[in-house]
């Protein structure tokens, strides 16, 4: 396959970034699209010029690192897949490609294709955790857990927290993370004792982070590459009225 | 008591959601009445409903509600929508293709042409009402003939096909907000909440094909 590429090139966080067009040739329709940013990079260095940077680690799927906003969409093309899982056989020979970094006040550009989504982490030290004494690890099963809730529940603890329903949000707003982050706990027994202060704190983080807020476009739901369900965001602004009214 | 304006943003849209629900049993009051339009006895029903909705103690106590209803949900649908630009102060470079629902993205643009909607009806009618502006047809010499002013102003084709049009987008409008008021309240429900997405189209079709059957009826039956 040859492709065109229309790349987002910035040199630091403060720097005036720009596309740059970029041709490569002979590339497999098996290759990753990660790897096909690699051999761009190769043929770059080869030519002595600064590489281009993303975000990666896992290229499994599960780690949440990369990203990439491609043609339009967050993670490309394919459905509930990391930009990792990618594929080029999903383009097509010739095609231009245009990639960008997730465009969001809260996700400041590093450089290139990286960005900061130390505004996530900062919203689960808000309240994104269950406090446990130390001690002896307690027996399976001594807290019983119904099966739906633990299932809805393993489904939001599915969320890798990759940024992309902030990516595909009109409004870069941050609902569908942090209410998933918000349901995993909220529907297990262990979760319940803090839930109110955790959503009330998580909400907060979020807010005053820059998100953008929800207007049910789903957006986010559509792009997720794990299948977070809108649902979980329903159960969230639940939990938030509870939480405010009791 | 906190200013509404320093609200989380989930609780601006519990706010957004409880006026909005509001202001759509409104319009259904509304068109109950606006359809005694539709009767031939020159008025004499919907003059009676006017009359009801101008004197009633309690539709005044609720009247109340219903411009608190408008205001905080403009306001705070400007707010939210002035934080939402600001979230992503770079846009992208290529058109979004996520799949979504397509008249969500659009609700600012359809929110503001519901609010000249408003404007123009207010001048037209709830000024009159007021006593602000003197009225073009009267009852006995006195109260506003609203019959006779809607008549009027449906005899003018122009302002019919306003009428249907910004009707039309309040349509849209209302479509995406009956089933986004009760995921913004939390109610969300695997067998309900698709029922209640049928039921928001249905709702804003109703909405639609009744309130402009009225200025249809005048410009084709009572020409």
């Amino acid at each position: 396959m040859n492709l065109t590429l229309e790349i987002w090139r910035q040199e630091s966080p403060k720097a005036k970034g720009k596309f740059e067009t970029y041709k490569v040739q002979n590339i497999s329709a098996d290759c990753s699209f990660l790897e096909m940013l690699d051999i761009l990079n190769e043929s770059l260095i080869d030519k002595v010029q600064l590489p281009i940077n993303f975000d990666h680690d896992c290229r499994e799927g599960i780690c949440g690192m990369c990203s990439l906003y491609i043609n339009g969409r967050p993670h490309g093309p394919d459905d509930e897949v990391t930009t990792c899982q990618l594929h080029m056989r999903k383009f097509k020979d010739g095609d231009t490609i245009t990639i960008e970094p997730w465009r969001s006040k809260a996700f400041p550009v590093i450089k290139d294709l990286m960005i900061n989504r130390n505004a996530f982490d900062q919203i689960i030290q808000a309240g994104g955790y269950v406090s446990v004494t130390t001690g002896g690890v307690p027996d399976a099963n001594s807290i019983p857990v119904n099966r739906e809730d633990a299932e809805l529940a393993m489904d939001a603890a599915a969320c890798i927290g990759c940024g992309a329903c902030v990516a595909a949000c009109k409004n870069a707003s941050a609902m569908l993370f942090v209410a998933a982050k918000v349901s995993q706990f909220a529907l297990l027994p262990q979760g319940k004792i803090e839930a109110k202060d955790r959503v009330k704190a998580m909400v907060a983080k979020m807010d005053e982070l820059g998100f953008g807020n929800c207007t049910n476009t789903y957006a986010c739901e559509a792009e997720c590459p794990k299948g977070i369900s809108v649902s979980n965001i329903a159960r969230m602004n639940r939990e938030f009225l509870c939480a405010n009214v009791k | 008591m906190k200013s509404i304006l320093n609200y989380s943003s989930l609780s601006k849209k519990y706010v957004m959601a409880v006026a909005g629900i509001f202001l759509m049993t409104f319009l259904v009051v509304h068109l109950a009445i606006n359809l005694c339009l539709l009767r031939n006895d020159d008025g004499e029903w919907f003059n009676a409903a006017a009359h009801f909705m101008g004197t009633n103690y309690i539709v005044k106590f609720f009247e109340i509600f219903l411009f608190l209803g408008i205001l905080i949900h403009v306001l705070l649908g400007v707010i939210l929508q002035i934080q939402n630009w600001m979230a992503r102060p770079v846009a992208y470079k290529s058109a979004s293709k996520s799949t979504t629902s397509f008249l969500s993205k659009y609700m600012i643009y359809t929110g503001f042409v519901v609010f000249v909607f408003l404007i123009i009806h207010f001048m037209n009618f709830y000024f009159m009402k007021m006593g602000w502006v003197e009225p073009t047809f009267t009852l006995n010499g006195e109260e506003p003939d609203f019959y006779l002013v809607a008549k009027a102003l449906f005899a003018n084709n122009l302002y019919s096909i306003i009428y249907i049009v910004l009707i039309t987008v309040l349509g849209f409008h209302l479509n995406h907000a009956f089933q986004a008021a009760f995921q913004s309240l939390g109610l969300n429900h695997p067998v309900y909440t698709p029922i209640i997405k049928k039921f928001a189209t249905i709702y804003s079709i109703l909405i639609v094909v009744g309130f402009n059957i009225i200025p249809v009826y005048f410009l084709f039956c009572n020409a």
